[in-house]
């Protein structure tokens, strides 16, 4: 089996946002970038494919030059390539549409995406990337396992699960669940040192028009002073709850 | 050329998350002159669309599609918008629409904006706005395809009442093998229980709990107030409750008129899936908890003994205000 995992390189969960060039671009500055959470899950799951039934398993981002340390991380940890389209990612679609280039390609049988990265929220690229290749696509999947070409997948439903039988070739929208958060994996000296040997293609982007773009951000308003009740005055809170908040 | 909204449904029934979705079509409709389709799959009553300005209600009844299926349902909502000529289609921010929208947007050709929290701020050229870093910011992007899907993030515009004359017809999508390649195979799901996506007051504990054993307080709160349970990541992540409870950057958004906060710090990954709760409340032993920053009532004391008397004081409330 090939795996392809895509990699969206995002701002740690701690950032601070921040915007610049009057609130057009997200300011960069000291913020540290890292595997999109959803993508590390993936990828976890993508090296016990590896180790247990002998999968190829490569990385892809489509970034500038600048994301390649977080595929260099990604390489540490395990997987056997990597792959960088060279071009700004702007929009879901031109993503996709490069992913889609690079899975047909490559002839993936799986290709483990994120259900959202933690940026922009899109919540877009793998579904697309799915349509676009006529592969089978499960969203916001918690569990995978493969047996020649069939899948069993669970998926994250409101309120539950639901357990899905399909076949490859498959694009997955991964998240935690795939693997415990206790078996994630941080990348060795050993894996370290290796990663330096191991191959980063990079290659150039397909043209593709671009379908939306982003004008200019803003930051929620500031919030109001939070109202103190006292312990001994429980009253009081479902009194302001009921009339001034109207909740209750 | 009229506004779709795909108006969801839970055991054949509208949720109410769809009528908010067809309020909002309704708005977008008046900007641009034209009229409110509403699609529905399976679904007995479709009348109350007519209460939130839908002026026609395409109706699918069809076997194949009693269980949900992504690219099925993409399928039909595509062919929907074709027979209307639609230029907007609208999606509610459910599960199920997030996992069809982009097999739509492919397959529509059209351009897809998620989390959309207003109706746009112009119609020509299209501008929405949306929540962009899990919620710690909004982005303005203007969409450049003919056709466009919005996806209306949860608890944004509410249910405006428009009373609408309208008129039903069936509607038999034509459908492929290659749509049902996904089977589902089982569904698990606890009926009995308010979902945190549907919920309107949401009722969540953290760490300060300290042990699972401790949760029977949390439900007896969440069952005065019709609310869904949630919970932090560490406590999802040691078992204390199921992984579908942990909100957060990393776990669910909840977008509730009132969440209550119970022994959680506020850590900004945790923050950062709430911000979009309209009231939050938090309930902490340490007057010094960086919650309490970003809440808007607070009450420093221990959870073990004002959990108890909330949920009776509350029941008293709900009894004289029956
Ligand atoms: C990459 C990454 C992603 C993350 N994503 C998420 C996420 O999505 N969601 C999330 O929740 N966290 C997330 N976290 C974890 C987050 O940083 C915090 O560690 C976590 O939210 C803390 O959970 P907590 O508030 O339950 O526990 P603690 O921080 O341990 O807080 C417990 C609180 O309970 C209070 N308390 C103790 N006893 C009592 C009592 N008797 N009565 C009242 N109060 C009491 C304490 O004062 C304290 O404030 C993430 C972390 C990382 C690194
Ligand atoms: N620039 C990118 N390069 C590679 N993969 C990406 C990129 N952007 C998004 N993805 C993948 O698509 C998932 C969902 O992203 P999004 O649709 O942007 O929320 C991410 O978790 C990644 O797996």
């Amino acid at each position: 089996m090939k795996i392809l995992v895509c990699i969206s390189h995002v701002p740690d969960t701690t950032s601070k946002i921040n915007f610049t060039d009057n609130n057009t671009k997200f300011d960069k500055n000291g913020v540290q970038f890292v595997i999109n959470p959803n993508d590390e899950f993936g990828l976890t799951r993508a090296m016990w494919f590896k180790e247990k039934q002998g999968a190829t398993l490569h990385v892809v981002n489509v970034g500038g030059p600048e994301t390649e340390p977080t595929l260099r991380k990604a390489l540490a940890i395990g997987a056997d390539e990597a792959i960088r389209v060279n071009a700004a990612p702007t929009d879901g679609l031109f993503v996709a549409k490069q992913l889609a280039k690079i899975m047909q390609d490559g002839a993936y049988d799986l290709v483990i995406a994120g259900r959202e990265s933690i940026d922009y929220n899109g919540g877009m690229v793998p579904g697309m990337l799915a349509a676009l290749t006529n592969a089978n696509f499960v969203n916001t999947c918690i569990q995978i396992d493969v047996d020649g070409n069939n899948v069993v997948a669970v998926r994250e439903i409101d309120g539950g699960k639901e357990t899905l039988k399909t076949t490859l070739p498959l694009v997955i929208g991964g998240q935690k669940g795939l693997v415990e958060e206790s078996d994630l994996r941080i990348p060795n000296m050993r894996g370290i040192m290796q990663a330096r040997q191991k191959p980063l293609h990079v290659v150039e982007a397909v043209s593709a028009a671009n379908e939306m773009q982003t004008l200019s951000f803003e930051k929620p308003a500031p919030k109001g002073a939070i109202k103190m009740v006292d312990a001994e005055n429980i009253d009081e809170l479902i009194r302001l709850l009921h009339t001034e908040a109207k909740v209750i | 050329m009229s506004v779709l909204v795909y108006t969801e449904s839970e055991q054949g029934k509208l949720k109410k998350v769809a009528l908010e979705a067809t309020s909002y079509a309704n708005a977008i409709a008046a900007l641009l002159n034209t009229t409110v389709t509403a699609i529905t799959i399976n679904v007995g009553e479709t009348a109350e669309l007519g209460n939130y300005g839908a002026s026609k209600v395409l109706q699918v009844k069809n076997t194949s599609l009693e269980k949900f299926n992504a690219k099925a349902f993409a399928d039909v909502i595509k062919q929907a918008a074709e027979k209307e000529s639609a230029k907007v289609v609208v999606l509610t921010s459910s599960a199920n629409s997030k996992y069809l929208a982009p097999l739509l947007a492919v397959n529509l050709n059209a351009s897809l904006a998620t989390n959309v929290v207003s109706v746009p701020e112009s119609v020509s050229p299209f501008k929405v706005k949306s929540t962009v870093f899990t919620n710690k910011a909004f982005a303005v992007t203007e969409l450049h395809n003919e056709i466009k899907i919005i996806e209306l993030a949860k608890n944004t515009y509410g249910l405006k009442e428009k009373q609408t004359k309208i008129t039903s017809e069936d509607f038999a999508p034509h459908l492929e093998d290659g749509d049902f390649a996904i089977q589902v195979q089982s569904v698990d799901k606890a009926t009995d229980k308010v979902t945190i996506a549907d919920a309107e007051i949401v009722v969540s504990a953290g760490r300060g709990l300290k042990g699972p054993e401790n949760w029977g307080m949390i439900e007896d709160l969440a069952k005065v107030l019709g609310a869904a349970t949630a919970c932090s990541k560490p406590v999802s992540d040691m078992g204390w409750r199921p992984h579908g409870e942990h909100v957060g950057q990393t776990g669910k958004p909840v977008a509730a008129n009132l969440y209550i906060a119970i022994g959680i710090s506020g850590a900004i990954q945790h923050l950062a899936g709430i911000n979009s709760s309209k009231v939050k409340v938090v309930i902490n032993n340490d007057p010094e908890a960086p919650f309490f920053k970003a809440a808007d009532y607070g009450i420093v004391g221990d959870a073990f003994e004002i959990v108890p008397k909330l949920t009776e004081k509350l029941k008293e409330f709900k009894a004289n205000n029956a």
